[in-house]
């Protein structure tokens, strides 16, 4: 009913293009996430979506409406700010109401002191209350609602700012970094609040964000922009481990997926990590490699830091492939219940080849052809 | 003693002496220019002592009693009170309409807040014989404009009815340019992200805005805007001297006038000096409502 369908959406700022053609479409009831560095121009296609700005060219469909040149209020969505834009002289509860009073109530109705004798309004009053209210518990704050948000702390903020996207119950909802604000421990909480939430009101969810572990552990689908284009969409899973490009492949996993340059290595070792013709690139995630003897191991340095999770170890080695320059910087993951490692051990680190992936010149993906054949 | 402490001593009373000698100008002329003053008026205001006479004699409350008894005081201030109440939400108003307009077009911004501030910037005293001759009742442009519609001519400034309106839209005129240029840099503090948050809960037309976001962010300024335009409408001479002499028949007697003509014309410098200290007992207490307004002022973040 209430999907999202953008078909070569673009804008320039003056000269500079800021969204060059996106085309997407966002499925009902879906949580998708934008997700890439900083300005891509995640914001300003989740203003085009919301229609605080308009696109140059290329049409937004909600719904199956086309919304161009609707204004924001009916489009049917809510939007939640990265700096919260709540009314700072509001208490929580006028926050929450506006969306409501603002549709259901008149203009004469609205006016500060006239607007409170008018006939009619009270049992508008009474239902929006009884509205905010309900919202409000459902948040958990209940309690705050005659505070003004200046005396809210970070999260109960976030929380007022959720509660007045949801409270006129839109089809979509459009979160422009909600979490960006907050300390990590409360971040992850409302990520898992957020999600809840999503489950629970089964709309539409756009999400942006530029940290790739918020796009991971929340969405069913990660979109993923670089300089104003989509580069690949697709669920999390499927990013991590069937990146098309390069930058994907970069942007999402942490710690980050280990390059190795082609050029780098000798003849030898590009075999060995099953390198294709025309691959400029090998790349290989921390959890891809073993470590091993030091003349085993395809790969060979001495380590520079170990990184000890609890459940994974991280070891950080700096490998010294035949034709490099200087020390390569790898990732490797081991688990905790096997060898001790030290700063300064000599090892080998020995890539798993069905696993690694290969980029050509321009970043794009190379498949092995084994394993295309299989 | 140690060969310390005489050099700690020494240091000591030489950073004291330095932050003496860096607050002894301003407390020498705070007294000098201030309290001096205040305290010379307070004291002539016992007495009955004339500009350039030798001798005076203390007198106690008598220049008071006089003051409270006399009518032409009374009249100053309520004509005061009358140019206050139409001057500050005349100018406040004006000011905040201007810089909404102002900052709703975006083109040719700099050239209409350098015109509107023009005002602020040029001397009234002169400015007021601009607008003496404006208000001419024959030979002046408002009347002729007026004429065009079939008003008749008024003689602004020697009707007693319509003498204090129109120093007050004189007065209007002189300081809205002020008020506008603090709404415009109050208008440029408001966060985009609320008009954005307004769009989306559905106020998007003008009015709404300006009562969802733009007025109440704007509330801090407007309060500093009000408390500064009262404190000056409140000092309203030059145009009083230049153009009407506090007539017709006392009409456009203000406080400051009642004051310069009784100390300067009559040179009842005691009685003068009586009804300055009951114009700085309310300039002070304008002043100090100010100051407390100003602390308890919403701080919004
Ligand atoms: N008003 C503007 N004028 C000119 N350029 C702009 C304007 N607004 C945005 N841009 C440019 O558009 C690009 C995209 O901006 P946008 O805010 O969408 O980035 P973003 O992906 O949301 O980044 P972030 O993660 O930092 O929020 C940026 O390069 C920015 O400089
Ligand atoms: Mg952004």
């Amino acid at each position: 009913m209430s999907g999202i369908a953008l078909s070569a959406v673009a804008k320039s700022h003056g000269a500079t293009p800021v969204l060059r053609g996106i085309s997407l479409d966002i499925r009902d009831g879906e949580f998708l996430t934008l997700v890439g560095p900083s300005g891509c121009g995640k914001s300003t296609l989740l203003r085009i979506i919301a229609g605080l700005d308009a696109q140059d060219s290329g049409a937004v469909v909600i719904g199956g409406r086309v919304v161009d040149g609707l204004r924001p209020k009916d489009r049917d969505v809510a939007m939640v700010f990265q700096a919260y834009a709540l009314y700072p002289h509001m208490s929580v509860f006028d926050n929450m109401a506006l969306p409501l009073r603002m549709r259901r109530l008149s203009g004469a109705q609205r006016l500060p002191l006239v607007g409170a004798l008018s006939p009619g309004r009270r049992p508008i009053e009474e239902g929006i209350r009884h509205e905010v209210e309900e919202t409000a518990a459902l948040l958990d704050i209940g309690h705050l609602l005659s505070r003004k948000p200046g005396q809210l702390s970070g999260g109960q903020r976030q929380r007022v700012a959720l509660g007045r996207a949801m409270v006129r119950h839109p089809a979509v909802f459009l979160m422009d970094e909600p979490l960006s604000n907050l300390d990590a421990k409360l971040r992850v909480q409302m990520r898992a609040e957020i999600t809840a939430l999503h489950r629970r009101l089964g709309s539409t969810f756009v999400f942006v964000t530029h940290d790739q572990a918020e796009a991971m552990t929340m969405s069913d689908r990660v979109a993923v922009m670089m300089a104003g284009e989509l580069i690949q969409v697709g669920a999390p899973d499927e990013l991590y481990a069937d990146p098309r490009d390069m930058r994907v492949a970069e942007f999402i996993g942490s710690p980050k997926i280990n390059v190795v340059p082609a050029a780098a290595l000798d003849q030898g070792t590009r075999a060995a990590m099953a390198a294709v013709p025309g691959a400029s690139a090998l790349a290989f995630r921390p959890e891809a490699a073993d470590i091993c003897a030091p003349a085993a191991g395809v790969l060979a340095g001495s380590i520079t830091g170990v990184e000890n999770l609890g459940a994974d170890i991280f070891l950080h080695v700096a490998a010294r492939p035949a034709h490099s320059q200087g020390a390569l910087p790898l990732i490797v993951r081991v688990a905790p219940s096997g060898r001790r490692f030290a700063v300064g051990d000599v090892v080998g680190v020995n890539p798993d080849p069905a696993r690694v992936l290969q980029f050509d010149a321009g970043g794009r993906r190379l498949k092995a052809r084994e394993r295309v054949a299989a | 003693m140690t060969a310390v402490a005489p050099g700690r001593q020494h240091r000591l009373s030489h950073a004291s002496l330095v932050a003496g000698l860096a607050v002894a100008p301003a407390v020498v002329l705070l007294a000098l220019l201030l309290f001096g003053p205040a305290l010379a008026v307070a004291v002539f205001s016992l007495t009955d002592w004339q500009i350039g006479a030798s001798s005076f004699r203390f007198l106690g409350l008598a220049n008071y009693q006089a003051l409270f008894a006399d009518r032409i005081f009374w009249t100053s201030l309520v004509n005061t009170v009358i140019y206050v109440v139409i001057v500050v939400p005349g100018t406040v108003g004006l000011g905040l309409v201007v810089a909404l307009l102002i900052e709703a077009q975006p083109s040719l911004r700099g050239f209409y807040r350098a015109a509107h501030f023009l005002p602020v910037m040029s001397t009234m005293a002169a400015m007021a014989i601009v607008w003496g001759t404006m208000l001419h009742p024959t030979i002046g442009l408002v009347n002729r404009m007026l004429a065009e519609f079939g008003i008749p001519a008024t003689n602004w400034l020697r009707d007693p009815r319509t003498v204090l309106p129109a120093l007050a839209v004189i007065g209007i005129w002189q300081g809205f340019g002020f008020a506008m240029v603090l709404f415009v840099a109050g208008l440029k503090s408001v966060p985009q992200s609320l008009y954005d948050a307004a769009a989306i809960d559905g106020a998007d037309r003008a009015l709404d805005r300006l009562r969802v976001v733009t007025l109440p962010m704007l509330g801090p300024v407007t309060m500093f805007v009000l408390i500064l335009t009262a404190t000056r409408a409140f000092e309203v001479f030059d145009t009083v001297r230049v153009l009407t002499q506090g007539g017709p028949n006392f009409a456009s007697d203000v406080l400051l006038y009642r004051l310069y003509t009784e100390s300067f014309d009559f040179l009842r410098t005691g009685y003068g000096a009586a009804l300055t200290v009951v114009y700085l007992v309310i300039v002070v207490l304008l002043t100090l409502t100010q100051a407390r307004v100003l602390d308890r002022r919403v701080h919004y973040t």
